[in-house]
């Protein structure tokens, strides 16, 4: 049962993609802006995960909130510094800051600590277990329940809480949501402390997965990350989990079947058949824009 | 209760209200006439601090609320209306509702509120699970003012409440203003429908290219022949 296999370690990456995909998709939905430094932000939050781990001797589940949390304050510090002041300018323009502050994150980390590799500490027990014939690792099963936690959290304060109302009602209008008294700006910073903190707990479980991290990890997951975003309609929450899951499993299979050259291209196939065939994604509303 | 003393503002390049001023007193129900183009939304966007005088003052309440952030002006207690409702689509009735109530605390007291609201709009009890991108015009309009009562407000801006609904709906819209007033909330009301507004309104302002040109009690401007003929379809 090779194929059950395959699908498990697919749901696992696609489920990495899917915690990356959440940050960008919630903002773009309030900002209209594809945040390129996302990528970076997980790969700061991998590298915070094995300082934990290795230096200070932390276990893994404190490394992965110590990660969030650092991740969060980072993403906020991101926005405050490049992107705020340019909330009037046009998108290109906050585009181009995006990959601006994307190259500023990779070079000055390496710049800083080195352009080497790291070997993620191997800190959760190697084993498997077979269900029907297929080898499941515990760390896919791991990864797997880590993330499906978030994702219920997430889902949880965007539609219960009061700062999960304000930016549902900030992405959907807002100047109207000014009218309700609420504070824009720090419901903009919210947002990207929390789509900030999934990308780094995504950060610290892809290390554990793959073991090897290093300054330029962020850029390829985060360019796919960002198909699966687009795959499930950019701006849309649940489009994003579902995007990612999607996009690994396809990616795990196009691997599993002997092409493991193309696995990357897979998600850029993915994405160019998109923009023909759906430009608006899975879930994705067939708009018109007015002019 | 609100003072507007020679407002200058400008939206983008265009001088919208050329040193405007205005009086509303508590109680009142006054009323913006003028038409399309005149800088009736631009005022009440300025009350609201969507957008910022150039020159001028606003005083309300006795201290100056100009170039303060909306969210502060909202919970001074000044809530306003947008025209076209501009109710969240994306989200159910009861949510656009609580949303109105992002600036209070008291649990309790919005409970109450919120209930007040459903007796006052039983469309809206109904619909409550219902997102609101679905409801017709007239249910918007119900849901965009109960959204801004739920804020507890003394002075109530309305844009063009009765825009695009049917002649009953804007009945109903308009005995609702009514009610509110009487139950103690001031209220600004922009309108195009002239007779219906100065019908319900004590004083009224007439507005042309950023300007007051006349002004005056509900029933003077009702009588006065320069308004009849100008605004509300008289003839020779």
């Amino acid at each position: 049962m090779e194929w059950i296999q395959q699908l498990v370690n697919g749901i696992s990456l696609g489920s990495i993609y899917a915690l990356i995909a959440l940050g960008y998709t919630m903002v773009y939905g309030i900002i209209k802006l594809i945040n390129f430094a996302h990528g970076d932000v997980f790969m700061v939050g991998s590298f915070v995960g094995f300082y934990s781990i290795v230096g200070l001797g932390l276990d893994f589940f404190t490394a992965l909130v110590l990660a969030m949390i650092f991740c969060a304050i980072f993403g906020v510090l991101i926005e405050r510094i490049a992107y705020k002041r340019l909330r009037n300018a046009t998108r290109i323009a906050a585009l181009i800051t995006a990959i601006g502050v994307s190259l500023l994150i990779e070079n000055g980390f390496i710049f800083t600590w080195g352009p080497q590799p790291k070997a993620f500490p191997d800190i959760i027990a190697n084993g498997s277990f077979e269900i029907l014939g297929a080898k499941i690792s515990i760390k896919s099963i791991l990864i797997l329940s880590i993330s499906i936690t978030l994702m219920v959290i997430l889902q949880f304060i965007v539609h219960k809480t009061k700062i999960g109302k304000a930016m549902r009602a900030v992405s959907h209008d807002n100047e109207a949501a000014r009218l309700m008294g609420i504070n824009v700006d720090n419901t903009i910073s919210a947002t990207f402390a929390i789509g900030s903190a999934l990308a780094g707990a995504a950060g610290v479980i892809f290390g554990l997965y793959y073991t090897k991290i290093d300054p330029l990890m962020g850029i390829i997951p985060g360019i796919k990350a960002f198909v699966a975003a687009v795959l499930g309609g950019i701006g849309i929450i649940p489009g994003a989990m579902v995007g990612g899951l999607v996009l690994g499993v396809i990616e795990t299979f196009v691997n599993a079947s002997g092409f493991s050259l193309w696995r990357d291209a897979a998600a850029f196939v993915i994405l160019i058949l998109i923009l023909i065939f759906r430009p608006n994604g899975i879930f994705g509303k067939n708009t018109r824009e007015k002019v | 209760m609100l003072s507007v003393k020679d407002i200058d503002v400008y939206y983008g390049n265009i001088h919208a209200l050329k040193g405007l001023s205005l009086e509303v007193n508590e109680g009142e129900i006054v009323t913006l006439i003028g038409a399309n183009g005149a800088g009736k939304s631009t005022l009440l966007k300025t009350l609201s601090g969507l957008l910022k005088p150039k020159a001028g003052t606003i005083h309300y309440l006795n201290s100056s609320i100009v170039g303060k952030p909306a969210q502060t002006i909202v919970k001074a207690g000044i809530s306003h209306v947008p025209e076209g409702r501009r109710v969240f689509a994306n989200m159910t009735v009861e949510e656009n509702l609580e949303l109105g109530a992002y600036t209070r605390k008291d649990k309790k007291g919005i409970a109450e509120d919120l209930a007040k609201i459903y007796e006052t709009f039983p469309r809206l009890l109904e619909r409550r699970k219902q997102l609101s991108g679905t409801l017709s015009g007239g249910e918007q309009q119900m849901l965009a003012m109960g959204r801004a009562i739920m804020s507890k407000p003394k002075l109530l801006l309305l844009d063009e409440p009765s825009m695009g609904l049917a002649p009953l709906m804007v009945q109903t819209i308009f005995q609702v203003i009514d009610d509110i007033n009487k139950q103690g909330t001031t209220i600004l009301l922009v309108e195009q429908n002239a007779n219906m507004a100065l019908s319900v309104a004590n004083r009224a302002y007439v507005i042309e290219t950023g300007r007051v040109i006349l002004s005056g009690t509900a029933k003077e401007l009702q009588a006065s022949e320069e308004i009849k003929m100008a605004y509300l379809g008289g003839h020779v």
